[in-house]
């Protein structure tokens, strides 16, 4: 019926560097989200904030990294900045291109759960005595991480995703560019992509399960 | 000022690049709103136990990198012998791999309307049919309109990973540009306008549906 | 002594507070009843400073609370408020809740802090609750959790803002036998508070406030026996 025969065998032996390239992906996306949370709650903070010089770039921002293509972000970060002389290597242009992407949209996650919080809470704490950065960081923030722990684990689950994209800026250690490295020299193209689809969905689940667990232990009140 | 290399023709050909774009993301929102509005429906009306091969199916297009989609399912048309251009190719995939977020936004937004709501329809005597156009359809259109139209940007967005499968989408002919002008930033904040443009309108025409609802509720 | 002059407050075009004058000396508890509005608890946000007054003075053993110069972190360690919504911390446990102030703003240490915890919670009532989570108390447990966070500062004065309102009947009287309680410790109360039966019976001067000011002041007593004002008088006629 096809005029091909799958070659599972030989691609199967590219599948130690494959893993290797997993765990590349996965240290991209967790530095990514790691730097693009912290980022998220200063956005955040900024744009619920009263002072316009605030607001004016963090909302420029958000708005550039939720409506722009991941892409179009990690080629600013690597083609775009050419212009001005600086060159980013792919593995960093992919990192602050997922960064800035994560920073975006947790931004708005986190500003949807600020909101959700009733503004009494931090009133309770400021008649306690609290100054406003303590406040923020006891009662505010750890309340905030919680109602946004769902959307975060999926923003999380994203990052890992996009990291594939980071092939079309020659990068060659993570799971999608060992995978390119193969089939170009073997073009068993199905094959190992095949193999990589699966290794991107066992570590999809992996996290997705383990951030429920996670929620579980977490905010068991 | 300041001077760039970049003419009016090339504007063009970046206009040709954002045509294909809304092309794909065109029959991509229909065909994968089409089939979201199907498995939506068998999702929230059929047995979950039933449904599970489906969710498991539909789970697996959210669960791998798009681009990695698109690359599979090219090789595999070549494969098969199917012989299709690289155009028709991402636009099946882009269809169905919206099809299976829109069938969680068409299942959310059923199960959205109240339960006592349904059997008031059909304690008036009407049929299965009559209760999900007449009583669910609008509701359920209300409430799932804005993760709809979100979906539909973030399709627009992800249409430029099909680029890596050969077609000249907004973002593929930037990078021809780019190579040849050199004006790597400049470039690409044009690609940046065009993108914001082409999502401006359907993001304010769903403002506007849902103001136009909010009065009348 | 908490002295307030002469002090007017607007919410934009809206004034709610028309010029206040109270003063409430150490050990009293003072009523303050009246209509339904915001102008009451505006009244108790004024004195700690949460909310900022347009004009007149609010002194707190001296120190006036919206002087520049006020450092109103400190000033709140005396001033103890419980609002109608108990707002619980959801996040920490019951335990948790009432430590969290006087370790992280006093500057307590752990075990110092839990053992005035337990003090204060044995004294509301809830010793058996230190472990559990908010979420899982009634509203009157969370509203004496909330009592016993504010104590646990050691605060010269409380104010209770119609602490009962959010209650279901048959929890309130559990708050408010919390509140005489406290009241009998010795500790200067003001209570906005629509209970006209704890008005009476606990506080030594109740207080009529309509249309932003306190229309009439006097002891229990003289007050619902004998109301001066006709405001007041019409006032105490529609909740009989």
């Amino acid at each position: 019926m096809f005029n091909y025969t799958f070659q599972w065998k030989q691609a199967m032996r590219g599948l130690p560097e494959m893993l290797d390239g997993a765990l590349v992906t996965l240290q991209i996306a967790i530095i990514s989200m790691v730097i693009g949370i912290i980022f998220a709650v200063l956005l955040a903070v900024a744009r619920n904030s009263n002072s316009r010089l605030l607001r004016a770039p963090a909302s420029m921002w958000v708005e550039v990294a939720r409506n722009t293509p991941a892409l179009f972000q990690i080629y600013m970060a690597h083609f775009g900045l050419g212009t001005f002389g600086i060159h980013l290597s792919p593995f960093v242009s992919l990192l602050a291109g997922i960064t800035f992407n994560n920073a975006g949209y947790l931004a708005e996650t986190f500003r949807g759960s600020l909101r959700a919080i009733p503004s009494t809470q931090l009133r309770s704490a400021r008649s306690l005595g609290m100054g406003p950065i303590q406040a923020f960081r006891l009662i505010v923030m750890p309340q905030m991480f919680r109602i946004a722990f769902l959307p975060t684990t999926n923003q999380m689950v994203w990052a890992i995703l996009m990291t594939s994209l980071g092939v079309t800026v020659g990068m060659n250690t993570d799971l999608m560019g060992v995978t390119q490295d193969w089939n170009n020299r073997s073009f068993r193209t199905f094959e190992f992509f095949a193999i990589a689809a699966v290794i991107y969905y066992l570590i999809a689940k992996a996290v997705t399960m383990g951030a429920r667990l996670l929620a579980w232990r977490m905010f068991r009140y | 000022m300041f001077e760039t290399g970049l003419t009016l023709n090339d504007l063009k050909f970046m206009g040709q690049g954002a045509l294909i774009t809304l092309q794909v993301t065109a029959f991509a929102v229909i065909g994968g709103t089409l089939l979201g509005l199907l498995f939506g429906i068998i999702r929230s009306q059929v047995n979950p136990w039933l449904t599970l091969p489906l969710v498991f199916l539909l789970d697996i297009f959210r669960s791998v990198p798009l681009i990695i989609q698109l690359v599979l399912a090219n090789a595999f048309q070549a494969i098969v012998g199917l012989g299709l251009s690289a155009f028709t190719t991402s636009c099946i995939v882009l269809a169905l791999y919206t099809s299976a977020y829109c069938t969680e936004i068409v299942r959310g937004a059923i199960s959205a309307v109240p339960v006592v709501t349904r059997r008031a329809a059909r304690s008036l005597g009407m049929t299965w049919g009559q209760d999900m156009r007449q009583i669910v359809f609008p509701m359920a259109l209300r409430v799932g309109l804005p993760s709809w139209i979100g979906l539909t940007l973030g399709v627009m967005k992800d249409s430029a990973l099909v680029g890596f499968i050969g077609v000249f989408e907004l973002l593929k002919q930037s990078q021809t540009l780019i190579t040849r002008l050199q004006e790597p930033m400049f470039i690409l904040i044009v690609a940046g306008a065009i993108y914001f443009l082409l999502s401006f309108p359907i993001a304010r025409l769903g403002g506007q549906l849902e103001k136009r609802w909010r009065e009348n509720d | 002594m908490i002295e307030i002059k002469d002090v007017h407050k607007s919410f934009g075009p809206l004034e709610v507070l028309k010029g206040v004058n109270l003063t409430v000396e150490k050990g009293e508890v003072v009523s303050v009843i009246g209509g339904s509005g915001s102008g009451k608890s505006t009244l108790l946000t004024c004195i700690n400073g949460l909310e900022p007054i347009n004009s007149g003075a609010i002194l707190v053993d001296g120190t006036e609370v919206h002087a520049r110069s006020t450092d109103l972190n400190k000033l709140r360690r005396k001033i103890g408020i419980v609002f109608q919504q108990f707002n619980a911390f959801p996040h920490l446990t019951v335990m948790e809740n009432v430590t969290l102030a006087p370790r992280k703003v006093l500057g307590m240490g752990r075990a110092e802090a839990e053992e005035i915890a337990v003090k204060q919670l044995n004294h509301v009532g809830l010793g058996d609750k230190l472990k559990v989570y908010p979420g899982r108390l009634s509203g009157g447990q969370q509203q004496r959790m909330a009592i016993a966070r504010a104590l646990a500062m050691n605060p010269a004065y409380m104010l209770f803002d119609e602490v009962t309102s959010a209650l279901d009947p048959q929890l309130v009287g559990e708050v408010l036998d919390t509140l005489k309680m406290l009241a009998d410790d010795g500790m200067t109360m003001i209570c906005v508070t629509h209970e006209m039966g704890f008005a009476r019976d606990v506080s030594k001067r109740v207080a009529f406030f309509h249309k932003g000011i306190l229309a009439e002041i006097a002891p229990p007593d003289q007050f619902f026996g004998d109301p001066q004002h006709p405001e007041t008088q019409q006032f105490l006629a529609s909740v009989r």
